[in-house]
């Protein structure tokens, strides 16, 4: 600081031009939304050890069923087209209330939480089919890593659904204030970044491992 | 000293006014963009794995894991309304960051695992003297 009113006094003139340190503190203006995405990041840690688990106990099927032999293609594919259906809808939702239109964007967040319920619905079936065969988590160190990461992901998208009714509440009592519009903002950033876990999840779960 | 207290003070008033804009403009033809795209890049790796794929099966996971990396580029640009200018720069620093740490964790674990099962043959395993 000293330094600084020295060099400002030596200069004379106006202290405008010769201010060598930066004269406000950096604010974003929205910090929540980056708060946020700092956690959307460090989210991103836990799916990156998570895949580098399965990586590399992916292989690892201890004279149990394959990847190949479990994983049902189809079913997957009915899986990805509703949270990718659901990511679009959450996409018209945000575009509903940029418009301040507040029963349409309700009903596009229905419709988002409804196709997130059909995801989940399908993901526990899947799990309940592996289970009943005997291929549960503790099968196989393949079977471990994978009920890990999808569980995880599964458990994520559950926690949206959650916080998507809570908003639908928020919103209903409140309207659309500037809050609440900050709070569907933030899911916003949440849901697609659950869709953007799952391209990683089916291409490196679902497709790479059915491979021969 | 007293230029930083006035400077201060300058910037508390011009931050008093309240931020309704979210600073995101989204629109349609963006997340419709985004949708179309995304479900191409989808379509076409289900549909290369399902009908059989390359010959060589490494062929195939390199062109699916290609696809989706080009999808989780555009879900970033298109949903996630991603580029260098939001938030100042400081979300696509963290991001640069974050690639930085998952790049590391991913091809780090999936390179020393490797070697370590390598270097674990059966036929090492078999020694007596390495038998409990």
């Amino acid at each position: 600081m000293s330094d600084t009113s020295i060099t400002m006094s030596a200069g004379g003139g106006s202290p405008e031009a010769l201010s060598f340190h930066v004269a406000a503190d950096y604010h974003p203006e929205n910090g929540t939304l980056l708060g946020f995405w700092v956690y959307l990041m460090s989210d991103c840690l836990i799916f990156a050890c998570l895949f580098a688990a399965y990586g590399v106990l992916g292989r690892e099927f201890a004279g149990g069923p394959t990847a190949a032999e479990v994983l049902e293609l189809p079913t997957v594919a009915v899986n990805t087209t509703l949270l990718l259906l659901s990511s679009i809808t959450y996409g018209f939702a945000v575009l509903e209330m940029q418009r301040d239109r507040q029963n349409p964007m309700m009903v596009w967040l229905a419709v988002t939480g409804l196709l997130g319920a059909g995801f989940i619905t399908l993901e526990l079936r899947e799990f309940a089919h592996l289970i009943s065969i005997g291929a549960g988590p503790q099968r196989s160190a393949f079977l471990s890593s994978f009920f890990t990461l999808v569980g995880t992901h599964g458990l994520h998208v559950s926690s949206g659904i959650l916080w998507l009714i809570v908003l639908m509440v928020q919103v209903s009592k409140k309207g659309l204030i500037s809050a609440n519009k900050r709070r569907l903002m933030c899911l916003s950033m949440f849901w697609h970044f659950l869709d953007l876990v799952w391209v990683g999840v089916f291409s490196f779960v679902y497709l790479m491992g059915v491979l021969p | 000293m007293s230029a930083h207290t006035e400077s201060s003070h300058g910037h508390g008033e011009a931050d008093a006014h309240g931020h309704d804009d979210l600073g995101i403009h989204a629109t349609l033809k963006g997340y419709l963009t985004g949708f179309v795209l995304a479900a191409i890049l989808t379509i076409i790796p289900f549909w290369l794995v399902m009908s059989g794929g390359f010959e060589k099966s490494s062929t195939t996971a390199l062109v699916v894991l290609a696809f989706a990396a080009v999808q989780i580029v555009v879900h970033m640009i298109y949903f996630l309304h991603m580029n260098t200018k939001s938030e100042g720069g400081w979300n696509m620093l963290a991001l640069v960051f974050t690639i930085v740490l998952v790049v590391i964790t991913l091809s780090g674990s999936i390179w020393i695992m490797y070697h370590l099962n390598s270097n674990m043959m059966p036929s090492q395993m078999q020694d007596p003297a390495n038998l409990p």
